[in-house]
């Protein structure tokens, strides 16, 4: 790793709100999509000629198709509520940082074309041409948010920003100017079956290697299935899982849950994927295709349960939206729904997130735990921000919190929180979220870290905390790159299915 | 008729019209436009009836905002809480007679304006004092509440300072509710305030005021958190299924 290009910030006890610096981060560009990867999601790659028409176009399609958007462009009162609010504005302090001016690029375009009072006087309220340097702004910030949905929490008419940045990406899109990183991931999802463009006899020779680790470790053969036609589950998991470092030591952590449940369970190569950047692009359309291989393993393989492994995005995705895209879930009446609906297993909730399905087997008292294998760690959690402020786990709201923390106190005996208004519905994006997770954009990655890291610097500072539990294939790839900045071991990071494994007891 | 009359009877028509048909408008809008995805924020209530619970603690106690920030809460909060008791007291110059509990808020209802203008206050110091907030402040905000101070201010005039023809006005907007015209009042203290309200709610459909009935379409705190039990589908989602599976 060559030197920072930039200042790391200083931890401090608690996070201040700093003065804003105008402009500290409008030279941070994300690296923009070529024609391959562009073309094949539909898109143009370049500037086309009616590039004004065609984004006003699709702006107005968002406000007809988006309610949220629609209401969000009128709704703020500039209250300011929001204002310190974004770990990115706390981070940098630049102000186009602040959920509510990242919200204005787009609402001064919105107020010009689309609202009487921004057409007859636009300096009254703010309006402002569309030019080429808007589109400028949008690509900037609208790539410094992490769509972690915290301003959402905290606006008084829970205006997410989440929601216009990616209506912003998807016009940016339009024309022609996208993501080279995400742009790069959609292809590959689609064509290959994941993120990381790992092919079918990769993902077998990987999983064959892990059995035999597994099994020299344990001396237990637990397996790893692959495409088993009639298991009854699935289990859906980010593709990271397979072969990054943490990641991988919490599929072994699932692989040994079902194992000790004694269930036949299976991986998909064509659903070798959870994640699903089409969330963060705000496509409907690519994220329902891209959801959909999801629905197509589940029948082609004819599983009766779909689980799904640790990650935040890909769990918001899940819990929230695979019903209403592809139907997998309950309640759906039509042909569409019915014909996957009749073959799942109605006892259970569908999809069930890998914390909700291991905690009820702890409850049932269907694993045993020697929790002093963990004791050489002081454990804390972080609540990634699409499981907590964007899905659920079990029936009761606040399950996302709870859950995770039950299974790390079942396994562990040195468990500590983190202050209380940097978790649960409060938490702190780890900074690398939203598709933001790409080394050209480590600056803000950095420095959104921040509040994450004071809060993170407290508890290792007071109760001697040396590990960083987390239930996102994201935080955990962030966590590893961005503690070392801040002077920390990288080695602390780890899923909450690696506590598990450790410290389950297999015969 | 007088030209005054003529001007403020026709003033007040064109500005219940806007605001009343601008508003229905948005409301069309809002309630036209779908919802395709499930996106409460979280944890949020799981039934319907929670979810009314929910919006009654956001649009009452203004609970988001309390939890964000203290000082907009209780600026905010007071403000809205002193505009509920003043327009309630203005009650009695739409009726005859005036129902008992707008009668009974009058005496001490009056004080209500006090807070209110308190609380615009605080909020206005704000937009010149905080760094963010003057940041994203607008002229548009300046002028929204330099137009509730004034409204506000006149008001207070005719109830503190220097009385008007409270039973001229009654006649007057009682006339105009009744198709039945009487003289609008000449004092210029009420012809301001009248003219100032005139314009406010001629601005509301077109204006950052759309947070009163936007806060009741907002799909992250109206939405019920059971996507896993019920499938949630929008038309044109549901057009694309048909097309394509
Ligand atoms: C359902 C009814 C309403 C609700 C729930 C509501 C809620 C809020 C909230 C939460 C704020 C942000 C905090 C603050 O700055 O006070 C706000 C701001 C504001 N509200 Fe309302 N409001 C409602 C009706 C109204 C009405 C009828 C008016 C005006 C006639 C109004 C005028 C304003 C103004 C001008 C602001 C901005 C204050 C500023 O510039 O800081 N509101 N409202
Ligand atoms: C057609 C509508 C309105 C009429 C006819 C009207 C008329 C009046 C009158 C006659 C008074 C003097 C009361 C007295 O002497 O006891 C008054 C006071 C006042 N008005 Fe209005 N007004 C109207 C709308 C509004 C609106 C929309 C607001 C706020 C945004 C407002 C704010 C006030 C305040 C704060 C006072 C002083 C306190 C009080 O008497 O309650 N008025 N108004
Ligand atoms: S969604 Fe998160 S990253 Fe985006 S503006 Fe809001 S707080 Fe910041
Ligand atoms: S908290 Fe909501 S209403 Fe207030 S400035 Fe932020 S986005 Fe606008």
């Amino acid at each position: 790793m060559a030197g920072p290009q930039f200042e790391v910030p200083t931890l401090t006890e608690y996070t201040e709100v700093p003065k804003i610096r105008e402009g500290a981060m409008s030279h941070l560009k994300s690296f923009v999509a070529a024609e391959t990867s562009q073309s094949y999601l539909g898109y143009p790659h370049q500037l086309p000629a009616d590039w004004k028409e065609r984004a006003l176009d699709r702006m107005g399609q968002v406000l007809e198709k988006f309610r949220s958007v629609r209401v969000f462009m009128d709704a703020c009162v500039h209250c300011g509520a929001c204002t310190d609010k974004c770990h990115y504005f706390l981070g940098t302090a630049d102000p186009n940082n602040m959920p509510v001016a990242r919200q204005e690029l787009m609402r001064k375009v919105y107020r010009r074309y689309f609202t009487l009072p921004g057409k007859i006087a636009p300096w009254l309220v703010g309006a402002e041409d569309l030019t080429e340097e808007t589109l400028g702004k949008w690509y900037n910030y609208y790539h410094q948010c992490s769509e972690c949905r915290r301003c959402s929490v905290y606006c008084p008419y829970g205006i997410d920003t989440a929601e216009i940045t990616m209506a912003g990406r998807e016009i940016l899109n339009y024309v022609g100017i996208g993501q080279k990183y995400s742009s790069e991931i959609l292809v590959k999802v689609q064509k290959i079956g994941n993120n990381l463009g790992l092919p079918g006899p990769a993902l077998e020779d990987t999983l064959a290697g892990l059995e035999e680790d597994i099994e020299a470790d344990t001396g237990v053969p637990v397996k790893m299935p692959l495409n088993v036609k009639g298991a009854e589950i699935l289990l859906v998991t980010p593709s990271a899982d397979f072969f990054s470092e943490p990641h991988v030591e919490s599929l072994i952590g699932y692989a040994k849950v079902f194992h000790a449940a004694g269930v036949s369970w299976t991986l998909s190569t064509h659903a070798s994927e959870a994640g699903n950047f089409g969330l963060f692009n705000g496509n409907y359309e690519t994220m329902r295709n891209v959801a959909m291989r999801i629905r197509d393993a589940a029948l082609e393989l004819g599983v009766k349960r779909i689980i799904v492994g640790e990650c935040g995005h890909a769990w918001r995705v899940a819990y929230a939206y695979w019903n209403t895209l592809t139907g997998i879930g309950w309640g759906g009446d039509d042909p569409f729904a019915k014909q996957l609906r009749d073959q799942l297993d109605m006892r259970y909730p569908q999809p069930m997130h890998i914390c909700e399905y291991t905690w009820d087997l702890i409850e049932k008292g269907a694993l045993k735990f020697d929790k002093s294998l963990n004791d050489d760690r002081v454990i804390t959690f972080h609540d990634s921000c699409n499981v907590a402020r964007g899905s659920r786990m079990g029936d009761e709201p606040g399950g996302q919190f709870t859950i995770p923390r039950n299974i790390i106190r079942a396994v562990a005996n040195h468990y500590q929180d983190m202050a209380a208004e940097t978790i649960g519905e409060g938490t702190f994006c780890c900074g690398g979220g939203g598709g933001m997770l790409t080394d050209d954009l480590i600056e803000a990655r950095v420095k959104g870290a921040l509040p994450r890291m004071n809060a993170y610097n407290n508890v290792v500072r007071s109760d001697g905390v040396n590990f960083l539990a987390l239930i996102c294939a994201i935080c955990k790839a962030q966590f590893t790159k961005v503690l070392p900045y801040y002077g920390f071991d990288r080695n602390s990071v780890g899923g909450v299915h690696q506590l598990v494994s450790t410290a389950i007891k297999l015969d | 008729m007088t030209s005054l009359t003529v001007f403020y009877t026709t003033l007040f028509y064109f500005a219940t019209l806007v605001l009343i048909g601008g508003v229905a408008y948005r409301i069309y809008e809002y309630s036209r436009t779908p919802a395709p995805l499930k996106i409460p924020t979280t944890p949020a209530p799981t039934s319907n009836a929670g979810v009314v619970v929910r919006m009654a603690r956001e649009v009452v106690l203004f609970e988001s905002l309390f939890k964000s920030n203290k000082w907009i809460w209780i600026f905010g909060w007071l403000f809205h809480v002193g505009l509920a008791v003043v327009l309630l007291r203005h009650v009695r110059y739409f009726q005859e007679p005036a129902w008992f509990w707008v009668e009974f808020i009058q005496p001490f209802g009056k004080y209500a304006s006090f807070i209110m203008v308190a609380g615009l206050a605080g909020l206005w110091a704000r937009r010149f004092l905080v760094d963010r907030v003057r940041y994203i402040s607008t002229p548009s905000d300046h002028l929204m509440l330099a137009l509730l101070v004034a409204i506000g201010l006149s008001g207070m005039m005719m109830t503190f300072v220097s009385h008007t023809d409270i039973v001229a006005l009654k006649a007057f907007m009682l006339g105009l509710m009744t198709f039945d015209f009487q003289p609008m009042p000449a004092d210029g203290v009420l012809m301001v305030h009248l003219g100032l309200v005139a314009l406010l709610m001629i601005i509301f459909p077109i204006s950052k005021l759309l947070h009163a009935p936007g806060i009741f379409f907002s799909p992250t705190r109206n939405q019920a958190d059971n996507p896993r039990e019920q499938r949630h589908l929008a038309p044109w989602a549901a057009a694309l299924e048909r097309n394509k599976s």
